[in-house]
């Protein structure tokens, strides 16, 4: 059996399926983060595999790099802002973290 | 079974574990770390695909960068000291039965779907170069706004974390 497009696809698909899991049931942000990160590797996975596969040629490799980029400037946002709210709040829960102001 | 087929099992394997303890794991020192495991199993698929460039990019950006500050946001975070490490989880039972769905879904379609198969990068010896001219001719208005979205970002991050005034409690 050769390694074929849905192989590679269906891993993409498993690796979604767990940061969903983890961003929905998760109380700390950064574990929230983290099931994000899954989901963008889950996406470029796609996109680089299909670039491989489905005769997007490189196009498919320059929207993963760009991928890439957003998910970095998304990290460092991302937790400045729970760097905040650990400030006022005293915890990175999401469940306790809901008054918008005081 | 030969040889490519066996490193894609391997890479695979890793990952999918890996992504697996991220998610199910109480302590969130553990996840951290598996998290790398994660990145690097997708490195490897990246490879695999004939991504150089991007298996690269993938190891500096992710586990030199996105997996330290991670790292930094946990332990400034948390009371390391005082062993409060475990992170509660919520509404689990419905989480799960909508992520099982999701995947089965996803899965069958990528299983049903007879996918028009275009090996196209397989003859590519590097995408390194191919990659450079494109972003400096098809791709070269996202690839400025993207720089200046990834300088404004960092600046942003840097300005909102530092502390200004003592906040009053």
């Amino acid at each position: 059996m050769n390694i074929t497009l849905t192989h590679f696809l269906i891993i993409s698909a498993i690796l979604f399926s767990l940061g969903i899991y983890g961003v929905i049931t998760r109380r700390n942000a950064i574990m929230v983060l983290m099931g994000i990160e899954l989901i963008l590797n889950a996406a470029n996975i796609n996109f680089v595999a299909f670039a491989r596969y489905g005769g997007m040629h490189m196009d498919g490799q320059a929207i993963a790099v760009f991928v890439i980029v957003l998910a970095a400037a998304e990290a460092a946002i991302a937790l400045a802002i729970v760097l905040n709210i650990y400030q006022r709040f005293n915890t990175v829960n999401v469940d306790e973290v809901s008054s918008l102001k005081e | 079974m030969n040889f490519y087929d066996t490193l894609f099992y391997f890479f695979a394997i890793i990952t999918l574990v890996s992504a697996g303890i991220v998610v199910f794991s109480r302590n969130i020192i553990y996840s951290a770390f598996s998290l790398l495991f994660t990145f690097f199993g997708v490195a490897g698929i990246y490879v695999l695909l004939n991504a150089d460039f991007i298996a690269v990019s993938q190891l500096l950006i992710y586990v030199g960068g996105i997996l330290v500050l991670l790292l930094f946001g946990v332990m400034l975070t948390n009371k390391v000291v005082n062993v409060e490490m475990k992170t509660g989880t919520l509404q689990t039972f419905p989480a799960s039965i909508l992520v099982a769905v999701t995947a089965g879904a996803l899965c069958a379609v990528f299983y049903v779907t007879d996918w028009k198969i275009v090996s196209s990068v397989a003859d590519v010896p590097n995408t390194a170069n191919i990659l450079g001219e494109m972003f400096m001719t098809t791709y070269i208005l996202p690839f400025e706004v993207i720089s200046i979205v990834l300088l404004v970002a960092l600046v942003g991050a840097a300005l909102i974390a530092r502390k200004e005034t003592p906040i009053k409690n």
